[in-house]
């Protein structure tokens, strides 16, 4: 189906269930509960899963492959949402070409990024792409003032040209839109104590993820792909193969820096905004986390990754000293102020704290990341299912 | 005029004469080896050949055209592919993919963007790898990860994966150097039998003395980055110059 085996053909089903049915999997507690406090499936975040889930997808193509370990990806997500905020502010609030040249104009930049970058490999090429990624930081943030808006960031304004767009109403700010459709159109379905929100905008950009999920896994199967993965196998036997990984490497750099442009314009899309934080370090540090969490070199890792650590930003770093005290309130007073002094420095601002034990915890011992873990739980139940009967020591390789 | 010419090739590291005016000449369609001590120049003339030193002066001509400045992608791309000491495979890689990359480098050169077509759909491509597969006794290791082969395997896959380009030339650093005595037959038979079933120069370097003399048709003895002779095995065996430099201490072994 779609040209891919029956295997990816399912996961992609998954993976698009999944997202159709993310505003009630997200929301499996009653408005109001104290568990409502868990509840992600809220437009904000969910955009943000997918959005992020892209950027990981891509940035694994040339990770998870190639072995190439780049900490400058964020630049390429920035500059894909200033190319997409400046069409939105010139040309017209619709979203398509906004996100047409973000992921152009992240393209060339990461061409010329890789293209020197590539010219190192291991921790010195890490380098570079991080000077990069920095530089770039500084220059939108104060040289290039003029074109990013420095500290504050650009944004739509009513007085922007935006020559293809109709004068809006007096007062009115410019919304992003696909063809019409708002793209903060919600609505809510109410069913007993529970809420599902249903966000145009989340919707459009879950179908594009999953394109740019096929698409990742179309070039997983490809010649391409086993030639990017023998790069990160072994580049001299490559060479006296015939073979010039340069360009090769380079194609991943430049395919995964239009996908996290795409995920740059599509951020701007859903929230049309942007400001120099966008492409600070630990952005970049954030996509390499997101992939070695869910299992680089997988399919489905970076987009489980992503979203662990964007649901854990998001609801984690919600709970605050009275959410605690509510939790422990059916404790002895001592105790629950003890529950509530252990706990506290792992939520709220210390949300990276937790992520940080977590992200040592799997490299430890989950080193193929989430992905791992979950094969290890299916070879589990398999195998007591399978006891009663005779047991065969066949042993399939890891996906 | 052989098809590789070698002359008056210098090659100095630091101080020390790693190859001083070497001249060979590997007729087409020969089996020649090199021998010599330890630290003679052997490995430096191959990386020599194949793009991965330049020499400081000389030139270096494959069936016509010169070699000299040449990438190492390059030169495999002319028809020179190279087996070295260790066995470099894709040790991530099934057997199989190692098999079927060698393949899509003779078919679409050095590179091609082909990223939406699936690997399963290149039947010709897969055809050819299994065939040498086939061919090299590795078929029922297809599925397996290169890494996890014993040595012996590996070395095999990785002649098959030079073989499967279809080289004019091939180049063998030591082949099979720490290999059981068993190992050592099997691949001098591996090695017969290639030559008998295509046209193909082989050039070897080896220590093993059995191993040259079943096998070569002119041996080159290189000393002290130099040639001393080129002969057939049978003169080389009796020189008195080559048994003073170099049989004289493994007369027993051979
Ligand atoms: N890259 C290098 N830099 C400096 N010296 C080198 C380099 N490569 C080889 N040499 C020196 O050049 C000489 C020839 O080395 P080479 O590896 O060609 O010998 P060899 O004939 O292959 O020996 P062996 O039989 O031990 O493999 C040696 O003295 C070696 O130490
Ligand atoms: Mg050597």
């Amino acid at each position: 189906m779609l040209g891919l085996s029956k295997k990816d053909a399912g996961l992609l089903l998954i993976v698009g269930l999944l997202c159709l049915f993310a505003p009630f999997i997200l929301n499996p507690f009653p408005e109001g509960s104290a568990m409502a406090q868990f509840n992600g499936g809220y437009p904000d975040l969910m955009q943000r899963l997918v959005i992020f889930g892209i950027f990981a997808i891509g940035f694994n193509i040339l990770f998870g492959l190639t072995g190439y370990l780049s900490f400058g990806h964020a630049a390429f997500l920035g500059v894909g949402s200033y190319a997409a905020i400046w069409m939105m502010k010139l040309l017209t609030m619709n979203i398509v070409p906004a996100i047409m040249i973000s992921v152009l104009v992240a393209g060339l930049f990461s061409l010329l990024v890789g293209w020197i970058s590539l010219r190192r490999s291991g921790i010195y090429f890490s380098i570079l792409t991080l000077a990069f990624a920095q530089m770039s930081y500084a220059l939108a943030y104060s040289v290039l003032t003029p074109i990013t808006g420095g500290e504050t960031g650009l944004q739509p304004k009513y007085t922007d040209p935006r020559i293809l767009d109709s004068a809006l109403p007096a007062g009115q700010s410019p919304r992003a839109n696909l063809f019409g459709l708002d793209m903060k159109a919600t609505s809510q379905l109410e069913i007993g104590d529970w809420v599902f929100t249903f966000n145009a905008g989340y919707y459009i950009a879950a179908i594009i993820m999953l394109i740019a999920f096929y698409l990742s896994m179309r070039i997983f199967r490809s010649p391409l792909g086993m030639m990017l993965r023998a790069v990160k196998s072994n580049q001299q036997r490559m060479n006296y193969t015939g073979l010039n990984s340069k360009p090769y490497t380079l194609a991943a750099f430049v395919i995964s820096g239009m996908y996290a442009g795409l995920a740059g314009g599509l951020l701007v899309a859903m929230d049309t905004q942007v400001g120099a934080e966008r492409m600070f370090w630990t952005a970049s540090g954030e996509v390499v986390l997101m992939t070695i969490l869910g299992g680089a070199g997988t399919l489905i890792g970076p987009i489980l990754g992503a979203g662990f650590i964007k649901y854990m930003e998001n609801i984690v770093s919600k709970i605050n000293e009275s959410v605690l005290e509510q939790w422990f309130a059916f404790m002895p007073d001592w105790m629950g102020d003890f529950m509530v002094s252990i706990v506290y420095p792992f939520v709220g601002k210390g949300w990276n704290l937790t992520l940080g034990l977590l992200f040592m915890l799997v490299v430890i011992f989950l080193p193929g990341g989430l992905v791992e873990g979950g094969q290890r739980i299916g070879k589990l139940f398999r195998r007591k299912k399978s006891e009663p009967e005779t047991p065969d020591g066949k042993t399939t390789p890891a996906e | 005029m052989g098809i590789l010419e070698v002359k008056n090739v210098n090659k100095r590291f630091g101080g020390l004469q790693a190859l001083g005016n070497v001249n060979l000449s590997i007729a087409e369609n020969s089996v020649h080896a090199i021998i010599g001590p330890n630290g003679a120049g052997k490995s430096t003339l191959l990386n020599v050949l194949v793009g991965k030193l330049i020499p400081d002066t000389g030139s270096v001509m494959f069936d016509g055209q010169s070699v000299l400045g040449r990438k190492p992608y390059e030169i495999n791309q002319m028809g020179i592919s190279r087996v070295f000491q260790t066995p470099e495979i894709f040790g991530d890689l099934s057997v199989q993919e190692n098999m079927m990359i060698p393949c899509f480098a003779k078919r679409d050169g050095s590179f091609m963007m082909n990223g939406y077509a699936s690997v399963e759909s290149q039947r010709d491509m897969l055809d050819k790898a299994e065939e040498m597969l086939v061919e090299m006794k590795l078929a029922d290791k297809r599925h397996m990860h290169a890494a996890a082969m014993s040595r012996g395997d590996k070395r095999r896959l990785e002649i098959a994966m030079c073989l499967a380009q279809d080289p004019r030339l091939l180049l063998l650093d030591e082949p099979t150097a720490g290999m059981a005595r068993a190992d050592t037959n099997n691949t001098i038979d591996l090695l017969k039998q290639i030559k008998e079933e295509r046209d193909i120069t082989i050039a070897i370097i080896e220590h093993d003395m059995h191993v040259v003399f079943s096998l070569a048709e002119r041996i080159t003895v290189l000393a002290q980055g130099t040639p001393l002779v080129e002969d057939t095995p049978d003169n080389i065996k009796g020189h008195p110059k080559v048994r003073e430099a170099y049989l004289g201490e493994s007369q027993d072994a051979a």
